[in-house]
């Protein structure tokens, strides 16, 4: 029986309750919502009540008198115990009242200790102690990673220091954070060995983007609704960005927009795009993996012959002549001129269709969708949206390059209804001094730390365990070297200070490492950790954050967190307070000096040192006023009590993303060359099933949480596998066995679940899961740039046991609706 | 299947008028056989019975319109021809569901072939034979699931649901 909360009913939000802003700190298309809190022990009335509706009466479909269970919790706010209700703002225009299958569930995933949710939430920091973790204070913690820390660093070398760090927005992130982390390792310090949470480098997921002058995210979501051609790459809105799927893109094929789909896999998007705009007006290019350049070049080439391109654009805003920059080793393909960029991407209709296996005719489809001029001779409006696909896929740089040719040759950059935009993850919020130092291609931190690199290894909200590739081989080096440390430790139970901290220092010169973990959970990386250290979460602190559309918001505070857990700049400032008085004590005065500057009470303190500094029109009084609708970025004024925003990027026509001065955007010169890091090739030749990955709509950005939350865990105990039924039968493999994925780096589990729409011996696994993580049988395969292939990967399946009880009670049935 | 998309907003008057007779394909609606508002306060929500149909109404996989907790409150009552978990009578297979999808309350159609309910809405999709489990959508619950009794006689009484109601604070209503 699938899981039920069995409540009748809810408190009702009394007028008067405490409204707050608060913007959704899952995903990157940031919904509206509102948290209302008042006191225990009031309440509202059917009669009286936030909203002055008669609750007696059932109230209609698309209700704002309505909030579900999930939306509810009781929480601690300044000490004392209030109801918290988080619901959908219908007046918020990124979601108009829309709650996903996550937000939707934002309350019930707080930690509440009077109704038990999130008990996983740390409250303390933690430090490895006879033999386990022991709670302490932040002021004993702080001193001991200071201290092991202060010995492997110094002025002019800190190498050894290795830092794993967060560069979104939400949850945890957010402009504050992002700052306060940042000035602490790229101003006090040049952290050269760093890495972000989700892939194992210092580096851009669109470098090429950004090398051609447009940044990544240009348009704004309304976009969606007036283009005539939605060109969707390599992204699965429907789960991954859902409101603005249905919110925004629903409305523009309600417009007459056609779409146009580039995916190996039949998503839950393909079929609710062609539920809203008939199957007609829907055309899937199920291209073979990894096969994404050779579809955009045959597109750019077919679309530049047949002169369907925007020839005043490219003679006023893009480069004129051959290449601009050569092909080196920071640039994985040359740029240049757009007719520098159509000899060297040259692919005939013919050589497309047998590199991606689609026909000529969907191609010359796709290419008259995206670009043929309508009846009446004016241009089609066409706008990109692309994601992990091909930010994950083969050949990351020319994908991502090769795609925005065909954006920037047809005009749709900094247009109404085009642009060239990543859907994106998480929340933004990166706000850091420079990280230049860092170097182009960035150090490949996993494969450095797998081979003995690095002694001390502070980690802020990264799971390498679940999210990195080659992560079996990962995961048993760390636990060796982090284990050194412990047994250390261990054999040192009752020592001082001083002698622990000699202990520490002399097993991480046998080549173990000191693992510093920051997050708000025990995450499994944290298994590994020496101190733990308890962060917030968005809403438990304030938090700035920008979406999609580059639209910045306030959520406001509206409990406190967990015990004594802290905003992560305010951890950052502990740390470089404690690194200034150690160093200070050891008599390293110059070096101790650049920790100064911390001196933070507040997130805001934070937000006001860093973000801004370079931005002085926000603040966040400014910010609360513009409520859920905010202010797109970059802010250019204040005027008439308002934050003046951008509502698109580059509608002068001038790029500016690469620093070049002309202000001319490049085309990308990469032609296709098959499968692009090493290793891919050989691991297809010797496997059965291709193991593609990504998201499902429930846990996407939200399963650290989830991995506590029953709603989520009884609908997918075990990370499931999508497999064709007829290569299921093949196996032995019924619907919910448990079976293994294996191959020539690692194995995982999964649940498995038939699909018949996927293509025979082509699955797709869930990725990042904390009980199957597909990280383990990814190869360690990266780009020139080190951004990782997650998506190319092969392996062989076989079945480990039947279905279990909770696998066996659960739904096969096929994902898209019928009506 | 055009008629079960958005487009039809038939079913959804059912709704924003909260009058009976625009009811869907099979049987008439029910009207619940008490007033369905709570006399007292005690701790537990108290629920009508409801006397919804008689076995012998019923037509394997084809669902029967039924209002319960009270007639504001649209839902289906099948059977669905093998016996499930939480399912009633004889046989094992009688279930009830509200069919006001719990994401945003758009009234839901019953797909026979596999025995789902889907939302015109946005396209959630809930699984009859699993207690209403959600199988993919953007619903944050599962479907409320109403409890059965089955007397001697063969008539199917309503008893209860296990999961709050679109569109409603409290299952019965109050007020």
């Amino acid at each position: 029986m699938a899981y039920k909360r069995n409540i009748d009913r809810l408190p009702i939000i009394p007028a008067g309750a405490t409204e707050h802003n608060v913007t959704c700190h899952y995903c990157i298309v940031g919904c509206g919502y509102k948290a209302y809190t008042w006191p225990l022990k009031t309440q509202g009335t059917t009669d009286s009540n936030w909203i002055g509706e008669d609750l007696s009466k059932q109230q209609g479909a698309d209700t704002k008198a309505w909030y579900a269970p999930s939306m509810y919790n009781v929480v601690k706010q300044n000490g004392r115990d209030v109801h918290l209700v988080i619901k959908p703002d219908v007046a918020c225009e990124v979601n108009s009242g829309l709650g996903s299958i996550r937000g939707a569930r934002m309350a019930e995933n707080r930690r509440s200790d009077i109704l038990g949710t999130q008990q996983q939430r740390l409250t303390d920091p933690l430090v490895w102690r006879y033999g386990t973790w022991q709670p302490t204070s932040w002021d004993d913690a702080l001193d001991l990673v200071a201290r092991v820390t202060a010995r492997v660093i110094d002025k002019d070398n800190e190498d050894d220091l290795y830092v794993s760090m967060f560069d979104h927005g939400g949850s945890a992130g957010g402009y504050e954070n992002t700052w306060g982390t940042g000035k602490l390792y790229f101003q006090s310090m040049k952290v050269k060995h760093c890495r972000i949470h989700n892939r194992p480098a210092y580096n851009s997921e669109v470098h090429s983007s950004r090398d051609m002058g447009v940044d990544e995210l240009n348009y704004n979501y309304a976009d969606y609704e007036v283009t005539d051609t939605i060109f969707l790459v390599g992204t699965n809105p429907m789960e991954c960005q859902t409101n603005l799927f249905l919110n925004h893109m629903v409305k523009g094929m309600q417009n007459g927009a056609k779409v146009v789909i580039s995916d190996p896999r039949r998503t839950v998007t393909v079929d609710s795009c062609e539920q809203v705009a008939g199957a007609e007006n829907v055309l899937h290019l199920a291209i073979k993996p990894g096969s994404d350049v050779a579809l955009h070049n045959t597109l750019f080439t077919y679309i530049a012959d047949q002169g369907w391109v925007d020839a005043d654009f490219i003679a006023k805003s893009t480069f004129q002549g051959d290449v601009a920059v050569p092909a080196d080793s920071a640039h994985p393909a040359a740029l240049g001129s757009y007719e520098a960029a159509r000899a060297a991407c040259r692919m005939s209709l013919a050589d497309g269709a047998a590199a991606t296996g689609l026909t000529e005719a969907q191609i010359i489809q796709a290419a008259e969708w995206i670009a043929k001029p309508k009846e009446d001779g004016s241009r089609r409006k066409c706008v990109t949206g692309y994601e992990k696909g091909i930010i994950w896929g083969n050949d990351n740089y020319r994908a991502i390059g090769s795609l925005l040719n065909i954006a920037l040759a047809t005009g749709n950059v900094g247009r109404e209804g085009g642009g060239c935009c990543r859907l994106g993850g998480h929340q933004e919020g990166y706000y850091r001094p420079s990280d230049a130092h860092v170097g182009r291609p960035a150090p490949y931190i996993d494969q450095l730390i797998i081979a003995g690199g690095g002694k001390v290894h502070h980690i802020w909200a990264n799971d390498h365990y679940k999210t990195t590739l080659n992560a079996a081989e990962f995961k048993r080096v760390y636990n060796r070297r982090s284990n050194m440390v412990k047994e250390a430790m261990d054999a040192r139970a009752g020592a001082t200070r001083e002698e622990l901290v000699d202990a520490i220092v002399a097993a991480i010169n046998a080549g173990g490492i000191f693992s510093v973990n920051v997050d708000i959970i025990h995450s499994q990386i944290g298994q590994a950790a020496h101190v733990i250290l308890p962060a917030v979460e968005s809403g438990e602190m304030n938090l700035t954050s920008m979406n999609g559309e580059r639209r910045l918001r306030l959520t406001e505070k509206y409990m406190d967190p967990p015990g004594s857990a802290r905003p992560d700049c305010l951890i950052a400032a502990g740390m470089a307070q404690a690194l200034e008085r150690v160093l200070r004590e050891e008599g390293r005065n110059d070096y101790a000096d650049q920790f100064k500057g911390f001196d933070w009470k507040t997130e805001e303190d934070a937000f006001m040192d860093g973000y801004h500094q370079a931005n002085p029109e926000v603040t966040y009084d400014r910010l609360r006023a513009m409520g859920n609708n905010g202010v797109l970025e970059p802010v250019v004024g204040f005027a008439d009590g308002k934050l003046v925003g951008t509502n698109r990027l580059y509608e002068d026509g001038v790029f500016t993303r690469h620093g070049r001065e002309d202000g001319k955007a490049l085309f990308c010169m990469g032609e296709w060359r098959g499968w692009q890091a090493p290793g891919k090739a050989q691991q297809q030749a010797n496997h059965r099933f291709f193991i593609n990955n990504g998201r499902a709509n429930m846990n996407w950005q939200n399963w650290f949480l989830d991995q506590g939350n029953e709603f989520v865990m009884d609908r997918f105990p075990v990370p499931f596998i999508q497999i064709n039924p007829e290569d299921m039968a093949e196996l032995g493999i019924k619907p919910g066995d448990m079976v293994e994925v294996y191959n020539d780096v690692g194995a995982t589990q999964a649940l498995a679940y038939p699909e018949p729409t996927a293509k025979r011996n082509e699955t797709f696994m869930v990725f990042g899961a904390p009980n199957g993580a597909q990280g383990n049988i990814v190869n360690a395969g990266v780009n020139e740039l080190i951004l990782p292939n997650y998506k190319a990967t092969w392996a062989n399946i076989r079945k480990i046991s039947d279905a279990t009880p909770a696998s066996a009670a659960v739904s096969y049935k096929s994902w898209e609706v019928e009506l | 299947m055009k008629c079960n998309r958005l487009v039809d907003v038939g079913r959804r008057q059912f709704l924003r008028g909260g009058v009976l007779g625009a009811a869907g394909a099979a049987a008439a609606t029910v009207m619940p056989a008490a007033q369905a508002q709570a006399q007292t306060a005690r701790a537990l929500v108290d629920y009508p019975s409801s006397k919804l149909a008689n076995i012998a109404d019923l037509k394997v996989n084809e669902p029967m319109d039924i209002g319960y907790p009270d007639a504001d409150s649209p839902g289906i009552l099948l059977k669905l021809g093998t016996a499930v978990e939480g399912g009633a009578g004889p046989d094992g297979d009688i279930v009830a569901f509200s069919v006001l999808c719990p994401h945003k309350g758009f009234y839901m159609s019953y797909h026979a072939a596999d025995k789902t309910l889907n939302c015109p809405g946005h396209f959630s999709r809930f699984d009859c034979e699993k207690g209403g489990q959600q199988v993919w959508g953007h619903a944050t619950q599962n479907l409320p699931q109403f409890a059965l009794r089955v007397d001697d006689k063969g008539d199917i009484y309503a008893e209860g649901a296990d999961e709050l109601i679109y569109g409603r604070l409290s299952n019965v209503l109050q007020g």
